[in-house]
């Protein structure tokens, strides 16, 4: 295993110095630094050109250009990487630095929610095979993947962003939309719960019934202006999370499960009061995540105050439940940050922006303002993303577990009487989880070089800004830079998602394999 | 007594379904040759079917619109304006004092509508006056064009590569696999951009070529994958003891057991390349003016949105219909060349199996 790996790594630095070669030497050949000011008439232009070609080692033909460059990037191995200078004198490795974190903000949640709504849709999808809803599914996954995302981009930036936030100014839903939105909700869950004619209208109605109640709720209680959970909501929410988890996880059988995950309840609603004074404007990331990490411990200590057999999946079920749960209490905090963000100077109630990754705000320094700032403007962009992204998990995911279902050791989980349920989420969709562990990790490496054009849309100063200002400039040491870091990632994921792949699939051994 | 009589019942039924399901699914493909079966499976994926009448029309009517050139092959448009001509720019009668509105209308007249018709300019005018019909039939026809050069190039070189690494495995299979690793490692963004900068100038055929050289690395680890596998079956034992040359047993026994995933692949291939071309022409790195392509057009209408906004929606419909009703023929494909796939057994079907399976017994 160790030789596999160490001849892997080699041969990965062997790519990595090919393809960086032949795209610096393209690079090189393809444009001309110094042609803009070949056409200038300033008298003194001979000496900048001569000034230029010096800095730029022009003197040196490419091919060999290449090895200043690659002397560099080798420091890496004694400690101080140098990715050489732009055109504009500046550090590569600092405008990377500044730019990775964005892009990184800017991808991550949109290949979270694609991964997670990909595979929940792509696993119901495959067990409702040939239902309609498979097949308006799969119209919708293809319709997805035909879609170029600046144009969707452009249409959100129309209709959510610009429509959304006039309507905000003066939010009154009418009947129509609450009929027209319950009825899209209703046929959407109902289709996608109910698996017989019977239970696919019983689905409807309660859903259309709980959509047009949910919607009146906001309208009449102005939540789109001044939105808060409360405690109320919160110990509710909190009960619907533990029977929803505790049925996916261990089933209601599981009385154990079902009690450590409900006795989280009435604790998140005694921490709400407890940590709401904590949650103010010098909050912190670090001080959520120690909140998260004292939920766990609490979480672990429930379950294992009720659970006397199988520990395992109690405690887990327990933590999953605790984590959604207290989410909720910061989930709440945004919504009341909500209206004084409105009334900030530089939001004036129009809070869905087309443009940028943050605001110039007044209160700079609040936490919850400059976070929920940051949240604000991914809205868009992820919306574009998770879409165009996450038809390709649908697919995926449904392939795979129809697959997985006609194994021979699901027959035999379904033959010694396991309820379907386990036989679903235990034995296939873990077993499904394999191959699109690899495609994720996959997926994560390039996406950071793909969201160029996202960036663009959405006037964000990423990685892809940055590799279009190297193109469009042509700075020679920024493009080199940015494809050094992108093509590092995407290498180093091809490896990971390979040993993983081995990891988690005894079939498959690494180092024998071709 | 009465719930074992009951289950025994059940199994003979679901015995006589099961054979009944064979029955029709062999009484199917008896005596008809792989091509046929082929066929019949594709043309009962209706949304396959639809989507290639719909792409073929598409393809004529853009083709025959406005004058298209390839190579020294040039046709005559039946349009009367063309992309070059500047008519005068419309003014005065559109909605909102907007200017170049389109024309196109299609609620008849017996609706209150204008009557089902073109009119002057379809799809409206731009800036400048010049008919935007000819300008969306001239970039569909640029775009198709290279989707076209793009899926050729790459569908041969990943065919070959993988090919060969599948079948002399060892070796070659190493080199190839590591250069193939080694394209992918350049993302297609990054070349198309660096090459559009570059050859974007030469023209949108030597654009699509470049990019072709470096799309096929999917398709060859699939070729290389189903070859693997293939070499190792009987009829290829069969063939070599028989004393067949390799170049036979690649292009006579191997090639045509592999051709339904290598064409799945190039379908797929072609809906990612016609997105790729347009999203390098929105960059600008692709099809550059006085040149037209559907990403171009868009790039420089979207800020008309607001105001026109049928400057971008017609590119935009071309770009995915065509990209959607390619990915359609796709799957339509891979069911009919899948030969796991069974086709679903109807209610109906079932029901006269078991009534015929009890008439018997």
């Amino acid at each position: 295993m160790l030789a596999f790996i160490a001849r892997r790594i080699g041969v990965l630095f062997l790519i990595l110095f090919g393809s960086s070669f032949i795209l610096y030497n393209l690079a090189a050949i393809a444009g001309d630094p110094v042609g803009d000011l070949r056409f200038s008439d300033d008298p003194e232009i001979q000496a900048q050109i001569r000034e230029l070609e010096e800095f730029l080692r022009l003197d040196v033909p490419p091919p060999l250009r290449y090895f200043i460059w690659l002397r560099g990037v080798l420091g890496i191995f004694t400690g101080n990487l140098d990715l050489g200078l732009t055109r504009l004198r500046l550090p590569v490795s600092g405008e990377i630095a500044t730019a990775m974190p964005i892009t990184i903000r800017l991808v991550i949640f949109a290949t979270v929610f694609a991964i997670i709504v990909g595979i929940a849709l792509g696993i119901v999808t495959a067990l409702r095979q040939y239902s309609r809803f498979d097949y308006s599914m799969t119209f919708f996954a293809f319709l997805l993947f035909s879609l170029p995302i600046f144009w969707v981009a452009v249409l959100l930036k129309q209709y959510l962003a610009i429509r959304f936030n006039t309507f905000l100014s003066d939010p009154q839903i009418t009947t129509t939309w609450k009929i027209g939105v319950g009825l899209l909700g209703a046929v959407f869950w109902g289709s996608l719960l109910g698996s017989k004619r019977g239970s696919f209208w019983r689905v409807f109605a309660i859903v259309f019934v709980a959509t047009f109640a949910f919607l009146s709720f906001v309208d009449a209680a102005n939540w789109l202006t001044d939105p808060a959970l409360g405690p109320v909501l919160i110990g509710l929410l909190s009960i619907g999370i533990a029977f929803g988890i505790t049925y996916l996880s261990t089933g209601f059988g599981n009385k154990a499960a079902l009690y450590a995950s409900l006795t989280m309840a009435p604790l998140t609603v005694i921490s709400y009061f407890v940590v709401s004074s904590s949650l103010n404007s010098s909050s912190s990331i670090p001080q959520l995540l120690r909140y998260a990490l004292i939920t766990t411990v609490v979480a672990v200590a429930v379950a294992l105050a009720f659970a006397r057999i199988d520990r395992g999946p109690i405690v887990r079920t327990t933590i999953i439940t605790g984590l959604l749960s207290a989410h909720l209490i910061v989930v709440d905090k945004f919504m009341q940050t909500w209206k004084p963000y409105m009334e900030e100077g530089a939001v004036s109630f129009r809070p869905i922006p087309t443009l940028g990754q943050a605001k110039q705000l007044l209160t700079p320094d609040e936490f919850w303002i400059s976070t929920l700032d940051i949240l604000v403007h991914l809205f868009l962009p992820t919306i574009a993303l998770t879409l165009i992204s996450f038809a390709g998990y649908i697919r995926f995911s449904r392939g795979t577990l129809l697959e997985v279902l006609n194994q021979d050791y699901i027959r035999t989980a379904r033959a010694k009487g396991l309820n379907e349920r386990t036989v679903i989420m235990r034995h296939a969709f873990r077993n499904t989880l394999i191959p699109l562990t690899t495609i994720m990790v996959v997926d994560f490496a390039g996406i950071v070089g793909g969201a160029i054009i996202t960036e663009r849309v959405f006037g964000w100063y990423g990685m892809g800004t940055l590799f279009n200002r190297a193109i469009t400039s042509q700075d020679l040491n920024l493009l080199m830079g940015v494809f050094f870091i992108t093509a590092t990632l995407a290498v180093m994921a091809n490896l990971i998602a390979d040993l993983l792949y081995s990891a988690l699939d005894p079939r498959i051994r690494a180092g024998s394999g071709k | 007594m009465r719930i074992r009589r009951k289950s025994k019942e059940v199994a003979a039924d679901e015995r006589a379904i099961e054979s009944g399901e064979n029955a029709i699914a062999n009484k199917e493909v008896a005596g008809l040759t792989q091509g046929q079966i082929i066929r019949r499976r594709f043309f009962r994926h209706k949304a396959a079917v639809a989507s290639l009448i719909f792409l073929t029309f598409i393809i004529v009517f853009v083709f025959s619109a406005v004058d298209s050139q390839f190579g020294p092959i040039r046709t005559r448009g039946w349009w009367k304006w063309s992309p070059e001509e500047l008519p005068d720019l419309r003014f005065g009668d559109c909605p909102n004092d907007t200017i170049g509105c389109p024309t196109i209308s299609l609620v008849p007249k017996f609706l209150g509508g204008a009557g089902i018709g073109l009119g002057e300019h379809p799809f409206g005018q731009d800036d400048i006056g010049r008919d935007y019909f000819s300008l969306v039939m001239k970039g569909t026809q640029r775009s198709i064009q290279v989707m076209f050069v793009i899926g050729f190039f790459a569908a041969i070189i990943g065919t070959v590569v993988g090919a060969v690494a599948g079948y002399y495995r060892g070796f070659i299979d190493n080199v190839l696999m590591r250069f193939t690793d080694f394209i992918i490692t350049i993302p297609a963004v990054i070349v198309g951009s660096v090459i559009g900068a570059k050859f974007g100038n030469l023209g949108a055929i030597i654009l699509a070529v470049y990019l072709g050289l470096f799309a096929w690395t999917g398709l060859s680890r699939l070729v290389r994958g189903e070859f693997l596998s293939l070499r190792e079956r009987e009829f290829v034992d069969a063939a070599r003891v028989a004393g067949a040359s390799t170049r036979r047993i690649i292009f006579k026994h191997i090639l045509p057991n592999a051709v339904g995933v290598i064409i799945v692949s190039v379908t797929l291939l072609l809906s990612g390349a016609i997105l790729l071309e347009t999203a390098l022409s929105y960059l600008g790195f692709g099809v550059i003016p006085p040149d037209v392509s559907l990403g171009l057009l868009i790039n420089q209408y979207q800020d008309a949105f607001t105001t026109r906004p049928f400057l971008f929606w017609y590119p935009g419909f071309f770009i995915v219909s065509i990209a959607l009703s390619i990915n359609f023929i796709g799957d339509g494909l891979r069911d009919a060349f899948d030969p796991r796939q069974k086709r679903r057994i109807t209610k109906k079907e079932k029901q006269n199996a078991r009534a015929i399976a009890r008439s018997q017994a």
